[in-house]
Order: C-alpha cells, then sequence, then structure tokens
C-alpha cells in the first residue's frame, strides 16, 4: 500500500472568525504504482489535501500513512527529511529556482534529501524529459514546457515512492501538455512510483484508469 | 550542492545588490585599514624602536619641549649647555660616568635653512655611525661630515630643495631676526630615507657651525653664564676666552664672508674655537645599560644645570593624552562605519526577504528544514561581510600603497607599502560576529516562512 488516509482533518481558522474545515476524510487509498487523478471544484481542498500528503502543511487529526510510515505523526524535521526522499512534488507553476540551471534545480532538491547529489542520476532524468542540449541554462532561458519538464525531474530526482502533482499541464501550452503528462505518467510507470495528479481537465483525467471526485469522499461540512 | 554554492548561486542572481553592499563593507574596512596603518606609523614614530639612545640632556624645562625639539626637531631649542658639560661633567677624566657612556653625541640648533626652512643640527661626525633607532643604521650616499663646512642632508631635504651632494645652501639665524648668514656648507652626504625626523634635519659640521659669524658668544657674556652655571673660570682661562674672540673678530674684518665658498678647502680663516665659547642645545646619550642610564638621569636631575630625560617617557605620556586619544576617536569613527555598512546589508537582506519567501518555500517543498534555510540567510551575511571584509582589506591596502609617497612627502611619516597592523587580524572575528547579528533576523524570517501560503501567492 502506498498512500492510506484514515479520518483525516484539516481546517482553517481566520484571525477573529470561526474554523473553517477544508479536509475530512474518512478513508482514502492509492496503491503501489497506481496512478490516480483527482477532480473538483476550485478551493475544495485539493491543493491542501496534496500539501498535507507532502508533510508541507499540517493535520489537525488523522492518520496519514506512506509506505507504512505515519506521516502526520512526525516531528518537522522528520517530515521535511521524508518529504525529501520520498515523496515528489510537481508544482502548477514550477516553482524553479531563478538563480540556479537546470540541472542544479535537479540536483538542489537532491541536496535536501540527505542522500548527497546524484549527478549523474540528475543528467539521466534531464536526458529522458528531452533537455540534454539545456542542462545549463536557467528557468529564464527556458520555454514554460521546457521548465516544466525540469520540475518533473527535480520531482523525481530522489526516487520516490510517491508522485503529487498539481495540475501540471495547466500553464503549459497544448503542445506540450500531452508531452508533460506522457513524460510524468512513463516516469512514474518506469520507477513503480504512485501518482496523485490534480487537474481540472476532463481531458486529462479521461486518460486515467482511476479518476476520483474530490468531494465524493471529502465531507468537511460534517466536521467536527 | 552545499550551503556555500546555493548562497553564492543566490547572491550572483542579485548580483547588483549584492555587490553594492559588499561594497559598502568593503569601504569600511578599507578606511579602517588605513586609520589602522596610519596608527602602527605612528605608534612606531613615538615608541622605543624610533629612538636609540637612553637620555635626552638638554636645558632645565619642560621634558616633552627637550625631547620634540632633539628627536622629533619640532619647537626651539632653550637655554644651550656649556661645552664644558660635555667635556668635563659626563666624559672628564674626574667624572663618575664616563666609563658609564657608550656614546654621547652633542647637538646644536636653532638655525634654519634658506631653502625650505629644514631645521639645522649641528653636530658631530659620530652622529652617523651609532644607530639612529633600535637596530637600525643610516644609509649615507656621499661620506659623513669630515670638514667644517661639510653637511649631510636627510632624504626629504634633498627630495624637496632638489639637492644632493656638491650642493651649496646658506643659514638663516634662529629667532625674529631672520638673518642669513654669509658662510655656505657644502652637501658632501645624502642619508637614505629612515622614516624619521633625520629626514627632514641638515646637519652640518659643529665645528662648522661655531665658526659662522654670530654663533659665538660675545666673551664676557660666556664667561658670566660659565660662572652662572657653576663653574670656576681661572683668570688664565679669562684671559684665553677674551683673546679667543678678539682674534675672531680680528679675522671677521680681514675676510669678506659674503658668497664665500667653502667647498674644496677648509675655511680659509679657520679657527679653532674655544670650548668655553661653545653651547650645545642637547647631548644624546646611551649608557652602557638601561640601569646605568636611569642613575645617571637621576643625579643630573638633582642639580640645576641640566635635564636628563628619557625620550620614551615623555613621548609615551604624549601618546597615552593626546595622540592616543585621537587615534582611538578615528578607530572608533571606522568602527562606526563598518557598523553602518552592517547595518546597510541587514537592510539589503531583509528587505529582499519578501521577494525571497517563495524561493525559501520551494527549498522547504523540497525538503530543506527550517534550520537549513535559516543557515542559508546566515551565510549570505557571513559571505558578505567576509567579502567585503577581504575586499575593504586589499582597497585599505591598496589605498596605502598608492598613498604611501604622498604621505611621507607631506608628513615626513615613512610608510612602507606593505605596513601591516596585527590588529587588522581583529577585524575578522568582528565581521564574524557582525554578520551573525546580522543574518539572525532575515534568517529567522527565512525560519518562520509559512511554505503552503508562500507558494500560492
Amino acid at each position: 500500500m502506498s498512500l492510506s488516509i484514515r479520518g483525516l482533518r484539516k481546517s482553517y481558522v481566520e484571525p477573529g472568525g470561526p474554523r473553517l474545515p477544508i479536509l475530512n476524510i474518512e478513508h482514502f487509498e492509492i496503491a503501489d504504482s497506481e496512478q490516480v487523478v483527482l477532480i473538483g471544484s476550485s478551493g475544495g481542498g485539493k491543493t491542501t489535501l496534496l500539501n498535507v500528503i507532502a508533510g508541507i502543511t499540517a493535520a489537525d487529526s488523522g492518520q496519514l500513512l506512506i509506505d507504512g510510515t505515519d506521516v502526520l505523526k512526525l516531528s518537522e524535521p522528520a517530515r521535511d527529511r521524508f518529504r525529501a526522499q520520498r515523496i515528489g512534488y510537481v508544482f502548477q507553476t514550477f516553482h524553479l529556482l531563478p538563480a540556479f540551471t537546470a540541472l542544479e534545480n535537479v540536483l538542489l532538491g537532491m541536496s535536501f534529501s540527505g542522500q548527497g547529489a546524484d549527478r549523474k542520476h540528475a543528467l539521466n532524468l534531464l536526458v529522458r524529459v528531452g533537455l540534454e542540449h539545456r542542462l545549463h541554462h536557467r528557468p529564464a532561458k527556458l520555454s514554460v514546457g521546457e521548465q516544466q519538464r525540469v520540475a518533473v525531474a527535480r520531482a523525481l530526482a530522489n526516487r520516490p515512492s510517491l508522485l503529487l502533482a498539481d495540475e501540471p499541464t495547466a500553464n503549459v501550452d497544448p503542445a506540450n501538455q500531452e508531452l508533460v503528462l506522457k513524460l510524468i505518467r512513463e516516469a512514474c510507470r518506469e520507477n513503480n512510483v504512485s501518482l496523485l495528479l490534480v487537474t481540472h481537465s476532463m481531458e486529462v483525467a479521461g486518460q486515467f484508469d482511476r479518476v476520483e471526485r474530490l468531494s465524493d469522499f471529502n465531507r468537511p461540512e460534517v466536521a467536527v | 550542492m552545499n550551503l556555500f554554492t546555493i548562497t553564492f548561486k543566490s547572491l550572483r542572481q542579485r548580483r547588483l545588490s549584492s555587490s553594492l553592499t559588499a561594497v559598502s563593507v568593503a569601504l569600511g574596512i578599507m578606511l579602517m585599514v588605513a586609520v589602522l596603518v596610519m596608527n602602527s606609523v605612528i605608534g612606531d614614530a613615538f615608541s622605543q624602536r624610533s629612538v636609540a639612545v637612553h637620555l635626552v640632556i638638554g636645558p632645565k624645562g619642560s621634558e616633552l619641549a627637550n625631547v620634540l625639539t632633539a628627536v622629533y626637531r619640532v619647537g626651539k631649542a632653550g637655554e644651550p649647555l656649556p661645552y664644558r658639560f660635555l667635556r668635563d661633567d659626563l666624559l672628564g677624566a674626574d667624572s663618575k660616568w664616563k666609563d658609564s657612556i657608550e656614546f654621547a653625541i652633542p647637538m646644536t640648533m636653532g638655525d634654519v635653512t634658506e631653502e625650505g626652512a629644514f631645521p639645522i643640527v649641528g653636530t658631530v661626525p659620530d652622529y652617523f655611525f651609532v644607530e639612529y633607532a633600535s637596530g637600525r643604521q643610516f644609509r649615507l650616499k656621499g661620506k659623513g661630515l669630515e670638514r667644517s663646512f661639510d653637511a649631510v642632508i636627510g632624504a626629504r631635504v634633498a627630495r624637496e630643495n632638489g639637492w644632493d651632494v656638491g650642493s651649496e645652501f646658506k643659514l638663516v639665524h634662529g629667532g625674529a631676526s631672520g638673518h642669513v648668514h654669509d658662510e655656505k656648507f657644502t652637501v658632501v652626504g645624502v642619508l637614505a630615507p629612515t622614516g624619521t625626523a633625520n629626514d627632514r634635519t641638515v646637519f652640518v659640521h659643529m665645528e662648522g657651525f661655531y665658526q659662522i659669524a654670530g654663533h659665538e658668544k660675545p666673551a664676557e657674556e660666556a664667561i658670566e653664564r660659565l660662572k652662572k652655571f657653576g663653574y670656576t673660570v681661572t683668570p688664565a682661562e679669562e684671559a684665553a676666552i677674551r683673546e679667543a674672540v678678539a682674534g675672531h673678530d680680528h679675522g671677521h674684518e680681514g675676510h669678506d664672508h659674503a658668497g664665500h665658498d667653502h667647498a674644496g678647502h677648509d675655511h680659509g680663516h679657520s679657527h679653532k674655537v674655544p670650548d668655553d665659547l661653545k653651547e650645545i642645545s642637547f647631548i644624546l646619550l646611551k649608557a652602557k645599560s638601561g640601569v646605568e642610564a636611569l642613575m645617571m638621569s637621576g643625579a643630573i636631575n638633582e642639580g640645576v644645570r641640566a635635564l636628563a630625560v628619557n625620550p620614551i617617557k615623555p613621548m609615551n605620556q604624549l601618546m597615552n593624552d593626546v595622540i592616543g586619544n585621537i587615534q582611538k576617536l578615528l578607530l572608533f569613527l571606522t568602527m562606526l562605519i563598518v557598523v553602518v555598512a552592517g547595518v546597510g546589508i541587514f537592510v539589503s537582506i531583509y528587505n529582499s526577504m519578501s521577494d525571497r519567501r517563495r524561493e525559501i518555500a520551494i527549498m522547504r517543498a523540497l525538503g530543506a528544514h527550517r534550520g537549513t534555510v535559516f543557515l542559508i540567510i546566515l551565510t549570505e551575511s557571513l559571505l558578505l561581510c567576509i567579502g567585503g571584509g577581504v575586499l575593504g582589506l586589499l582597497m585599505g591596502h591598496g589605498l596605502v600603497f598608492v598613498a604611501a609617497p604622498f604621505v611621507e612627502a607631506e608628513s615626513g611619516l615613512t610608510i612602507s607599502p606593505w605596513q601591516f597592523d596585527w590588529v587588522e587580524l581583529l577585524l575578522f572575528p568582528i565581521l564574524l560576529v557582525l554578520a551573525t547579528l546580522i543574518g539572525i533576523l532575515p534568517g529567522l524570517t527565512a525560519y518562520r516562512t509559512d511554505v503552503a501560503q508562500s507558494l500560492s501567492e
């Protein structure tokens, strides 16, 4: 079992306002190497769910097992390390660091994992996403499609067991949408990585065997 | 990829603001280095290293004034000592000190050069064969004082007046008269730079100095002065004094000094000036040991004739009371400049934090701990401060290197272009502390960055 969520609750408290429940998930699972698409309305909590799974945002309560480790019980430093080592994250706006070249952006992700930067692996990943000729270019010199491909390579750099992708094709031109999606799916398949991909595009969702609507298993309105 | 690489690349991304920030620190450090070097030069000039004598013996009065005049050639000498003091009291056969003295060099002062108004010191040839400062001997181009109207000039005199071996010059009588003596002296030697007052001094043979018309005392005044000083002047000695003065006057009557050239021959009307007509402004004395010098100065100072002082004592007092305070003020001001530059770094880094929240959040999302991003910001502060510090050190010494000849020309202080003050080594620990203090607050801002919120902005 790659990902297992039980009784997960997350709410926000506006200053001076009432508690606003965002997530209330009784049960959600993703199997080893399984590729799942998550769809839902804007503001429905999709990004919050990804952030909670990644350990970027702390949950209020519940259990969140990734490869048997309850992420919610880890201390913050341990959660940071777990995220660096086991979870890849592709953001909608890529979030590449402008001061670093394509290769350095991939190496940087490795540096924080505590396992050292594997330059050969980083080069292989960039070749795999078709950027062997753009290794030493900074993000500003890369096209949008190329930037997202660097982001995909970076997310896979630490050989994660789970890849989270938050609308990875939303800012990419149609020609590159298909390429980026294909890259993510093939890379996950080749490396036995489970994938949870958030999208608004039904065209993208239609390519996956398993499509989950967040509102089907998230009931924030019944949260106590 | 280590912290330094990550920080360096981040700084490179903001190269303009990073460079300006580092340069502001560099300018502060540059000024500080320049002040420290000047501090060191002035400290050397007023320390034991700048003199090689135990005692300066001169007229009763101010210790500081005597040392300033005798060693630093600043100010005017007081009432001179009779030559007998040196000949009999110190070096005479009956002197109890004669065996304790390594050397005793007389100096007579008061005149200046017509050109450039450099101080004239009448002295003996031995002056150039003893150390002028601890462990340092004169280096001389040409030769020393051999004949009465020979002169040896300091390096700055040579440079500013354009004099060299063979140049001739006249003396202007000290005091308000401004009378130009007729006698001409000839430069026979030029001293290499010493970094001391010798560089701006003209040395003439003491015999020649006394032979200048008007430099010997009238007979009656000389006799009176000897008696006042406590010496017994026998009738025979009185007669000898009167005869010598009369003979000298006669000699001058029959001999026109105006434009007279003494070069190439010894003074044509050369007359040996009797010792009782000679007076000495100061005696530079080195004893065979410090203890003997101390005992000698105690004995001399008990009497009413002369004042013996270790030149370091009043100079240290001057350093501590006046110059030291000015130096401390300058150091304080330059430290303030460095602190202001440090505040500049703080403002620069702190202001950049709002732009860099996303960058920090990305690193955190990639797995960087809070402590790691804190250290990245702290390292940035350290790199800017240390980088600026190293640059400032180089610029400071570059400034000293470039300015040294000009400062030397203007002040007479010799500065080695490679002058280094060990206190400079303290700058780096100070910078490390400053950089750490500067980096803490922006570092904490990075530490507290809300990753999810910053990524969504």
